[in-house]
């Protein structure tokens, strides 16, 4: 079983993360934790100066966090983005797909299931932040650029 | 048709690969049925007031007379021996063992079918048009974009957990055969300039809160179609509620905030959106279509249709619709027996469905959202053949669009959500009206009925709907009139209090007598209903 699951090189960031709004009123935080009513577009102006962004989970099915990883990998956030909450091993994939590269779920989750979680689809259907090749892409090897 | 290559295929294979492990788990106790329960309604299987139900998805209602084939097979083999088609072009199967589903998943994969989110609270799948391709009307064929959007939708990482489920329609046509306005989002292609693209609709729907979608915008070009719908996704997935579940549909949100703020906002996110090559290339959907092509049709075919047997002429004047080719027709087949189950078709049944298709469809079917089938692509040679057939399994009834043709639920008999049961209801309605004559002299007279408030009968869009609640225990059935899902799109009024099952036939036969008294020539119900308003019909039921 394991607690917590890192995609990066090297070791996770432990700084503790605070609430938007205490990050955007002052100036030396550098990890943030948004919640899922919370817009992730305030964190733009402060992207270089971040090195970890969690996205509270509070229950699995309240899917906003998704929009929020995705919102900040699009725009350019390269620390880690970390999953927290009710993280459950059948969501992983796709959490990683939204650009999540780090997870702490409540619950320790199953190793081999996880690899088999992220290993099961070998192609999928679209374009997201895990640089993936879609299905079309690979249709279509001569209209892709890179 | 579409045909699935490897990449499909592995797709499909990983996921029925997926669930199995999950169903394991579930049945050596490593899952709780708490936590089983997402993991199998994202997979459409539902635990039932009898068995397990199992949703099958028959993407924009399309299929070869092979896939029909298996459909029946899995019926005789795992279920009851029947299957249930939807009004969302699904199949359900209602009588199914979970240590069976993995099985069927996998049979289902040999065929090119799947249950991938055929629920959940994620995108469902795209129905269409059941004329799609073979009607005169269309400025394309909407299959194509239908297929396009079903493997963009299919495992979308980001829109896996949205406020709600989410319900796409295509169409290419004015007149609108898909209920295409009831959609979360419904697109219509459109011809600008001689380019091909999408007028979209967003925030329809049905359910505890009706609404119509408005327009959010008049075109959008194919090669941006994906951005431009998962700029709509973002901002729903964002913002749609979240506190209440019977809030939590996109048409909630877009009333609530008001559809120029939505669009905005929409289109905020397009900006952005479409910037991040998203979008498959156009040779992807070009390679989709070259599937649709038109099949080899036959030229220099016979016009004429032997119309001596007066009841098969009875048939053809009712159940067959032109086609855009020379000689060929359009055959719709009704799952709507007087005395049987509205949707519900026997192995037996969708085994002859199948092989009509092979021998006289070009090995091709549709499924209607008003629960019938269609052999798109009949010589009309053939017609009388393929009648005498479907007259040896009960399937020839002539009731397409009249008041015996009833949408409807599967009710309590079957529904853990149900409050009422629709099917006696259907039938009882069925043998008042059974006359030809008097269903004839009805004319076009939709009828569709729920079990409950979730409205999976489409009782908002019935010319006549019916909505069974429960009053202190006891069924009661809520008239409402005056809806449609077709271009005209419309939501049915309450005429007053509810009846009881026997109240609400005795109520119908009232409101269809004022329609033959009062109609002016060519007005359908629906018309007569429109001009005279509700006072003389609610006279008439409670006077």
């Amino acid at each position: 079983m394991v607690e917590f699951l890192s995609f990066r090189e090297g070791d996770a960031t432990q700084e503790p993360a605070v609430t938007v709004e205490a990050f955007t009123g002052q100036t030396n935080a550098t990890a943030v934790r948004v919640e899922p009513g919370e817009d992730a577009r305030e964190l733009l102006p402060y992207l270089d100066r971040l090195s970890l962004v969690e996205v509270n989970f509070p229950a699995y099915g309240d899917g906003r966090g998704y929009s929020a990883a995705r919102i900040l990998r699009e725009s350019g956030y390269q620390g880690e983005l970390r999953a927290v909450g009710d993280v459950l091993v059948d969501q992983i994939n796709a959490m990683r797909r939204c650009g999540f590269d780090s997870f702490h779920p409540n619950k320790a989750l199953d190793d081999a299931a996880v690899d088999r979680a992220l290993n099961r689809y070998a192609d999928v259907y679209q374009k997201a932040i895990d640089g993936r090749s879609p299905v079309w892409a690979k249709r279509h090897p001569e209209k892709i650029d890179g | 048709m579409y045909r699935y290559d490897s990449y499909d295929q592995s797709i499909v294979d990983a996921r029925v690969d997926e669930f199995r492990d999950q169903v394991q788990r579930r049945l050596t106790g490593a899952l709780t049925e708490d936590q089983f329960k997402p993991l199998r309604l994202m997979n459409g299987l539902y635990l039932q007031l009898h068995a397990y139900m199992l949703r099958v998805a028959i993407p924009y209602g399309t299929l070869s007379g092979k896939q029909m084939r298996k459909l029946g097979e899995i019926a005789a083999k795992y279920d009851k021996g029947y299957g249930h088609f939807t009004t969302r072009q699904n199949l359900q199967y209602n009588w199914i063992k979970l240590a069976d589903a993995p099985d069927i998943l996998a049979e289902l994969a040999t065929v090119e079918m799947h249950a991938i989110q055929t629920s959940g609270n994620c995108i469902r799948n795209i129905s269409s048009d059941q004329y799609a391709g073979v009607s005169a009307d269309e400025v394309a064929d909407p299959r194509p974009w239908a297929e396009l959007l079903r493997q963009w939708s299919s495992f979308h990482p980001e829109f896996t957990y949205l406020p709600r489920k989410f319900k796409i329609a295509v169409i290419a046509s004015d007149d609108d055969r898909a209920a295409m306005r009831l959609h979360d989002i419904g697109l219509k292609l459109v011809s600008k300039d001689g380019v091909i693209g999408a007028e979209v609709y967003a925030g329809g729907g049905m359910g505890r809160t009706p609404m119509v979608a408005p327009q959010i915008r008049d075109f959008v070009a194919e090669e941006e179609i994906i951005s431009y719908l998962e700029a709509c996704l973002r901002v729903y997935n964002r913002y749609g509620r979240r506190d209440n579940k019977y809030k939590a549909r996109i048409k909630i949100l877009v009333h609530e905030i008001g559809v120029e703020e939505y669009k905005r906002q929409v289109e905020e996110e397009f900006a952005h959106m479409k910037q991040l090559g998203l979008n498959p290339p156009v040779e992807e959907l070009a390679r989709i279509r070259a599937f649709f092509a038109n099949p080899a049709y036959e030229t220099g075919l016979n016009e004429a249709i032997d119309r001596a047997d007066p009841a098969f002429a009875l048939w053809v004047d009712r159940q067959v619709a032109p086609h855009k080719q020379p000689g060929y027709a359009i055959v719709n087949i009704s799952l709507k027996p007087l005395t049987g189950i509205p949707g519900d078709a026997s192995a037996e049944q969708i085994e002859l469905a199948a092989s009509l298709a092979e021998q006289y469809s070009l090995d091709e079917l549709r499924v209607t959202h008003a629960q019938n089938l269609v052999l798109p692509h009949v010589k009309k040679a053939d017609l009388y053949a393929i009648w005498q057939q479907l007259e040896e399994v009960g399937l020839a009834e002539a009731n397409l669009d009249l008041i015996t043709d009833i949408i409807a639920c599967p009710g309590l008999d079957y529904c853990a959500l149900a409050n009422a049961r629709s099917i006696p209801l259907a039938q009882k309605i069925a043998q008042r009206f059974a006359a030809a004559e008097r269903q004839a002299e009805l004319g076009e007279l939709k009828l569709k009925i729920s079990g409950c408030i979730n409205a999976c009968g489409h009782h908002h869009a019935g010319h006549i709907g019916i909505l069974g609640v429960d009053r202190k225990g006891v069924e009661n059935f809520q008239l409402s009139l005056g809806g449609s899902g077709a271009e005209d799109t419309s939501l049915g009024q309450i005429t007053g209090p509810g009846f009881s099952e026997d109240g609400v036939v005795d109520a119908i036969e009232k409101v269809t007598d004022l329609y033959l008294a009062q109609r002016e020539s060519g007005e359908r119900f629906l018309d007569t209903y429109r001009r005279l308003g509700m006072k003389p019909f609610k006279e008439a039921i409670y006077g």
